[in-house]
């Protein structure tokens, strides 16, 4: 039964206000399926408020060998991190 | 029954029917536990397990308060026989394949949704506390098993035949559920609680609207099984206590 089943990404909203982020996978047949054993499997110790579920096979994902073309240029640009900003002294929350 | 049942007596004798019904529902359910069909459902019916097992607490400790003898709620549940439990016939029945379980499981869920929703403006605060509380679940509940006797009866011929036979198997339990007894009218009367054939009408017709989805027949049963509330029992419910009590029985007043 569940070898038929394909398997599903699960994101949960912590709590309002936050982002869905993703927690794991599980197997189900349908989206409704889906978003039930998510309830079950994932939200037991009160983990959130919403879930998302989507089929795997929906995420493109960026393929490994091409980490270093895609992130390793960012390395060296730290000018784009804020840090270099002096702020003045009214700012307090930044 | 006794005609001159004190409204403490029937409030204790409801109580534990109560407890009784999620006690042996959730003790058979958790049978399932590292059985389950996939992992997912495996998590999802020992859920449900723990809800009622839970809501079993309750009732029984409302029980030992009411009967004011001193019997905890482990008293209760691990020291009584067979014919001192007052469950329903239906949820004492074998967990069978997933089919049949899940088709107890719906019976039971659409009268237990019913009657929760009922007791919410029950007199008795403690009754209307605990139906509060447990309503949530039981909504969840019944969502479930309503989803599985959909997905299997309207499935494949295979999952179609099982749920067919699990219904046909099951149904003549069903009667019982709706009956009143000397402790609902004495507890309808005094607006504790509410006569179970006043709930009838409302969880038949949600067992017909699922049964039409799940393009399952309605079995025609003229006789239906009944006893569990004077604690005349099927067969299985003296193997699943022997089970149940195993431990407290072996070990009385252990702790851990």
């Amino acid at each position: 039964m569940k070898n038929n089943w394909p398997i599903w990404e699960v994101f949960i909203r912590s709590k309002n206000g936050l982002s869905h982020k993703h927690v794991g996978s599980l197997h189900a047949a349908d989206a409704e399926m889906a978003i039930e054993n998510a309830r079950d499997v994932y939200t037991r110790r009160t983990e959130g408020v919403s879930l998302w579920v989507v089929e795997s096979k929906n995420i493109t994902a960026s393929a490994p060998t091409d980490a270093d073309a895609l992130f390793e240029p960012a390395a060296n640009k730290i000018y784009r991190h804020p840090t270099f900003y002096n702020l003045p002294d009214e700012v307090k929350h930044m | 029954m006794d005609n001159s049942l004190s409204p403490n007596q029937a409030l204790f004798n409801f109580a534990l029917h109560m407890g009784d019904n999620t006690l042996i529902a959730g003790h058979r359910l958790s049978e399932w536990t590292s059985q389950g069909p996939a992992l997912e459902q495996d998590i999802a019916i020992t859920n449900i397990a723990l809800d009622l097992v839970g809501q079993a607490r309750s009732w029984l400790s409302l029980a030992g308060e009411l009967e004011g003898k001193g019997r905890s709620e482990d008293d209760l549940a691990y020291l009584r026989s067979d014919r001192e439990y007052t469950n329903f016939l239906l949820c004492e029945q074998p967990n069978g394949d997933w089919g049949m379980t899940i088709v107890r499981q719906f019976l039971f869920d659409c009268y237990h949704f019913e009657l929760l929703n009922a007791l919410l403006d029950s007199k008795h605060e403690q009754i209307a506390a605990i139906a509060a509380k447990s309503l949530k679940e039981v909504t969840y509940h019944l969502r479930y098993s309503s989803e599985w006797m959909i997905r299997l009866g309207d499935g494949t011929p295979e999952s179609h035949k099982r749920m067919q036979n699990g219904l046909d198997e099951r149904w003549r339990f069903l009667g019982e559920l709706f009956e009143d007894t000397e402790t609902d009218k004495v507890l309808a009367e005094a607006e504790l609680s509410v006569l179970p054939s006043s709930l009838e009408e409302a969880a038949m017709n949600r067992i017909e609207a699922v049964l039409k989805e799940a393009t399952l027949s309605q079995p025609e049963v003229k006789h239906f099984q009944t006893g569990g509330r004077k604690g005349i029992h099927s067969e299985y419910l003296g193997h699943l206590l022997a089970v149940m009590q195993s431990v407290p029985r072996a070990y009385p007043g252990q702790s851990w």
